[in-house]
């Protein structure tokens, strides 16, 4: 009984993880898909959005609920006006020209984050609500846990009634698939990206706010390491592809529990079972596993 | 007789930076020379890391990795027996290594062939991958690495890092390396080698039809890049004299493509102005985070102001760059210093 319910908490522990890595690994798969940049500055979106949620429940009289919507909308404006400032100027140009300026617009969040926010960690304002311990059979659990997989599955669910369904959505589909078509077919590129670094860095930001639910510390580099690691899951399920963000997310968030659970020696590794994965998935499949096979033509 | 005259000016910039070097040491203080140490180091980073992505086009962000390797080399190996024991308190050293007291030389020979050795290792599994794929993949091995040293405690001290190493590093050395990299990297330009590097930057599917073995110059190029990577590590624990594997994360991996995409993707001369620009011009912020003296009013310094204005700067000459201002004409963009 006891090892069964060891396991079923390492079990939850590791979807929660998992989940929250796969909504931050949504916005650098959408924003790949179209504009095949690795978006650096995501990560520090993520920060933001924990950021501007600590805030709002802090000093204003806002009621919790209200904040954890508005905060990551305003994330999504932020997204936006990145991708204005830092990106939009160098459509078209070289590839590592973009993400010299995506590293930029990284380091400028985070050391804006440290600048206005203070370098000093912060406790985030978990809600009554979402902190509390129950006990199911011998496993006491904290409800967040539940609450994390929960929300994902219900914004997966819209994100992907979204992309297969609405027209937006389907213009997102056909700028990844061919840019150059798509954007002769009369489809306005702008709008659409627009979209996309709004809906990635919402994600985040709600993302952001279940992390510092369970996770609450707030400093502002906090987002980079989560970043990097959303970004393998992505990659480790196939960039691009947003069902592969997910796979990816569970992957990576399942198998750092179960290392640190079921090898203790090897708990001073867990930041690099991430990179360990992502190479071996390199190295078998660069596609990632859910990825189209690209055959280069010359 | 152009090439008379290049021998010419390239000894007369030899001549002048060996005086400048000189009146450096004799006349400005410590703070000031450290400076000049770091750009020589960085000039040397630059470069290494300018062959491997600008000069042969393969997208590698796993420098601070070598870095440490090299750091870490330098650092075990010089480092005196009795301060050795100090500093592995938590568990002794492994014992091949707690007797070793090496020269300055030796040891940053050490540290290079090392790096390179883990960059040939490391390189023929997963130079085959392009692009992003590439970044990412060298960007992890970086982070294993930083990793792998947090946690071998009897080998590299784990977290608390090594303090004490002997402070072997001044101008002469860290320009002496800075001089040998430019020479060489300039010479395998001039081979066939640099040719062939060229090359597959250009167009793999063609080198490859022209008879270039692009497995061999990938590694091979990585491998050099490494080398410096490591040597530039070492130096880099020579000056500081205390390393630990946080120095070592992906922003000093940024900070030196920082360099290379202002100086210019393959380009020597940009390549160095651009080093020693980014690394005086950061000290030179460093104003912004320190408190401020008017007389008549106290403008109170703002920690990590000084990174806010860098990187501002960073997005604007990339995006001014791009735009025009601060372009070459055209047809030089993407070329290799000469013809």
């Amino acid at each position: 009984m006891g090892d069964v319910s060891i396991f079923l908490q390492h079990l939850t522990n590791g979807v929660s993880l998992g989940s929250l890595y796969a909504l931050i690994a949504i916005g650098y798969t959408m924003v790949y898909g179209i504009l095949r940049l690795i978006n650096f500055a995501h990560g520090d979106i993520f920060m933001l959005g924990v950021y501007l949620t600590y805030y709002g429940v802090t000093y204003t009289s806002l009621p919790w609920w209200l904040v954890f919507i508005l905060a990551p909308l305003l994330t999504g404006f932020i997204g936006i006006l990145l991708e204005r400032v830092a990106y939009k100027p160098l459509r078209g140009s070289a590839r590592i020209t973009i993400l010299i300026s995506a590293i930029g617009a990284s380091f400028l969040l985070q050391n804006l984050g440290i600048v206005i926010f203070g370098g000093r960690p912060r406790a985030f304002p978990v809600p009554q609500m979402l902190n509390h311990v129950i006990r199911l059979g011998g496993v006491s659990i904290n409800v967040v846990t539940f609450i994390i997989p929960a929300v994902t599955i219900v914004l997966l669910l819209g994100l992907t009634y979204f992309t297969t369904k609405t027209k937006t959505g389907l213009a997102m589909r056909a700028l990844s698939k061919d840019y150059e078509t798509a954007s002769l077919m009369g489809i306005d590129i702008n709008k659409i990206i627009s979209i996309t670094f709004l809906m990635g860095s919402f994600l985040a930001a709600i993302g952001g706010i279940l992390w510092g639910s369970r996770y609450p510390q707030l400093m502002p580099l906090m987002g980079s390491m989560p970043g990097l690691k959303s970004f393998i899951a992505a990659v480790v399920g196939g960039i691009g592809n947003i069902t592969g963000a997910v796979v990816g997310g569970f992957i990576l968030g399942l198998g750092e529990i179960m290392l640190v659970a079921f090898l203790p020696r090897l708990s001073g590794y867990r930041d690099a079972f991430a990179f360990v994965l992502l190479i071996i998935i390199l190295l078998v499949k660069p596609s990632g596993l859910m990825g189209d096979n690209v055959t280069e033509k010359v | 007789m152009r090439e008379k005259n290049k021998r010419h000016v390239t000894l007369l910039i030899l001549a002048l930076t060996i005086l400048g070097l000189f009146l450096a040491n004799r006349f400005l203080d410590p703070y000031k020379v450290r400076v000049i140490n770091l750009s020589g180091i960085y000039v040397t980073l630059g470069l290494s890391m300018n062959l491997i992505n600008g000069m042969t086009g393969m997208f590698s962000l796993g420098h601070a990795g070598f870095m440490a390797v090299g750091a870490y080399t330098v650092g075990i190996l010089t480092m005196p027996i009795t301060m050795k024991e100090m500093n592995f308190f938590m568990q002794p050293i492994v014992p091949f290594l707690a007797n070793v007291e090496w020269g300055f030389l030796p040891a940053l020979i050490a540290a290079g062939l090392i790096s390179a050795l883990l960059g040939v290792l490391i390189g023929a599994p997963v130079l085959r991958l392009t692009d992003d794929y590439l970044a990412i993949a060298t960007l992890g091995f970086a982070e294993i690495i930083r990793v792998v040293f947090t946690n071998t405690q009897s080998l590299t001290n784990g977290a608390l890092g090594l303090k004490g190493i002997p402070n072997y590093t001044n101008t002469w050395w860290s320009w002496g390396v800075a001089l040998v990299t430019i020479w060489f990297i300039s010479y395998l330009m001039r081979g066939t080698y640099g040719k062939a590097f060229l090359a597959v930057r250009e167009d793999e599917v063609a080198a490859r039809a022209m008879g270039i073995n692009l497995f061999k110059h990938k590694v091979m190029s990585f491998a050099f890049g490494c080398f410096f990577a490591g040597v530039a590590g070492g130096l880099m624990a020579g000056l500081l004299g205390t390393i630990d594997p946080n120095m070592f994360r992906i922003t000093l991996t940024f900070n030196i493509l920082l360099i290379v995409v202002l100086g210019g993707l393959g380009k020597i001369g940009g390549t160095i102005i651009a080093a020693v620009i980014v690394t005086a011009g950061m000290e030179t912020l460093r104003f912004l985070d320190e408190s401020m003296d008017l007389g008549f009013v106290q403008i109170k310094g703002i920690p990590g102001m000084r990174m806010v204005v860098f990187s501002i700067i960073l997005i604007v000459a990339v995006i001014l760059r791009e735009k025009g201002l601060l372009r070459r004409p055209k047809g030089r963009e993407f070329t290799y210093v000469k013809n």
